[in-house]
């Protein structure tokens, strides 16, 4: 056992112990995945090799893109397939301890906040979404006026102006739809959380993302938020992912 | 697989939309969950998720065109709308010139000739951009 660390995925009730769904993920390093129960809560984790989990060899491999990407896929696969059947609080990606024992002292040392946690995501699943200012038709801008101005630089600088002060007034615009749209959603929400709005360079498309929020609802909530998020002004592109494990609900402070 | 990266929105209830985009998941797994200090330390906010996108551009083009990460293709400054721009640039280049030589024996004022000049720079700061 002094080679193996041990990687934490989620924390739930002890009943998961006797939970399929385990049976059928592996984990990283496609190592088998099993419960260490203590008292009300059990903790998912799988063995990992030391050596590859270690301080220094976490700094290096977090540096491998291909090895980050795999890692935080499977974290989310594992996650996600025992969430569909059971209530779990998911851990933070590459989070490992040296021993069952140091998993176990967590789970007895804050049972009750972990507990807290884990009741108030039960029944309830996150839904994520993003709204997304759709692009401005390029062909829409108005062609030069040829009276305005007689000198092709001049009026080639006002109609760059006057396009940018278009798009920086709806967007202005959109972001008010969005935080409207967001206020009804977390109206019929048990929480929600928003976050900034991530670089358009990251996700890969070329209109702005005006909201980037997480809401935590129940079965019935989640209907009734497809039904919104459907019925939005098209101007609007929203993006409704889910359901996902409560990861924007299950925050704890840091110890 | 393309089609799935981003899922549209849907009327279907109860259906799950999952999202397999690198980008959404990396945002819950690294930045949300439980956050304890295991017993071996490693500070995840030290990646930012850009950094990390980035390099993987460099790392793979098509990998990252595989997940879905394929704005460098619409980036005028990145592909082949360059030529266009530096063009397009020249001449405006050119026709300022012009513009502040004839100018240059009427305008004895030099704020006027600054007001044009700066006009010029903040377009072009802004198509850098």
């Amino acid at each position: 056992m002094n080679d193996h660390s041990v990687y934490l995925y989620a924390i739930g009730d002890a009943a998961l112990a006797d939970s399929d769904a385990l049976a059928y993920s592996t984990g990283v390093e496609a190592g088998p995945l099993r419960t260490i129960v203590e008292g009300p809560l059990a903790a998912v984790v799988a063995s990992v090799d030391r050596n590859q989990f270690s301080e220094q060899s976490l700094h290096a491999h977090l540096e491998d893109l291909e090895w980050v990407e795999k890692l935080a896929r499977t974290h989310h696969e594992v996650v996600d397939r025992i969430a569909q059947n059971h209530s779990i609080a998911p851990v933070r990606m590459a989070t490992v301890y040296l021993t069952d024992d140091g998993i176990r002292e967590l789970l007895q040392s804050r049972c009750s906040e972990l507990a807290a946690t884990l009741d108030r995501v039960r029944g309830r699943s996150e839904w994520g979404v993003k709204g997304y200012a759709a692009p401005v038709d390029e062909a829409s801008t108005p062609e030069r006026d040829a009276s305005s101005s007689d000198t092709p630089g001049t009026s080639y600088l006002m109609r760059r102006r006057a396009q940018r002060d278009r798009s920086a007034h709806r967007r202005e615009r959109l972001a008010t739809v969005a935080e409207k749209l967001h206020e009804e959603f977390a109206a019929l929400a048990v929480d929600s959380r928003v976050y900034p709005p991530q670089d358009p360079r990251l996700t890969g498309r070329r209109d702005e993302m005006v909201l980037n929020a997480a809401y935590l609802v129940d079965e019935a909530g989640a209907a009734l938020l497809a039904r919104l998020v459907d019925a939005a002004p098209e101007e609007l592109q929203l993006e409704l992912t889910g359901p996902w494990a409560p990861y924007s609900f299950t925050n704890l402070e840091a110890t | 697989m393309t089609g799935d990266l981003y899922p549209s929105r849907s009327g279907q209830l109860g259906h799950r939309q999952e999202s397999t985009n690198l980008a959404d998941i990396l945002e819950r797994v690294l930045d949300k969950g439980i956050v304890i200090a295991g017993d071996i330390r490693i500070n995840l906010l030290d990646i930012e998720l850009l950094t990390i996108k980035i390099r993987l551009l460099v790392a793979s083009v098509d990998k990252a065109r595989e997940i879905g990460i394929d704005w460098w293709e619409h980036d005028p400054s990145l592909s082949s709308g360059r030529s266009d721009l530096a063009v397009e640039n020249q001449k405006l280049r050119e026709r300022i010139g012009e513009l502040e030589a004839s100018n240059g024996d009427r305008a004895r004022s030099p704020d006027g000739a600054q007001a044009r000049r700066g006009e010029v720079r903040t377009d072009n700061a802004a198509r850098d951009e």
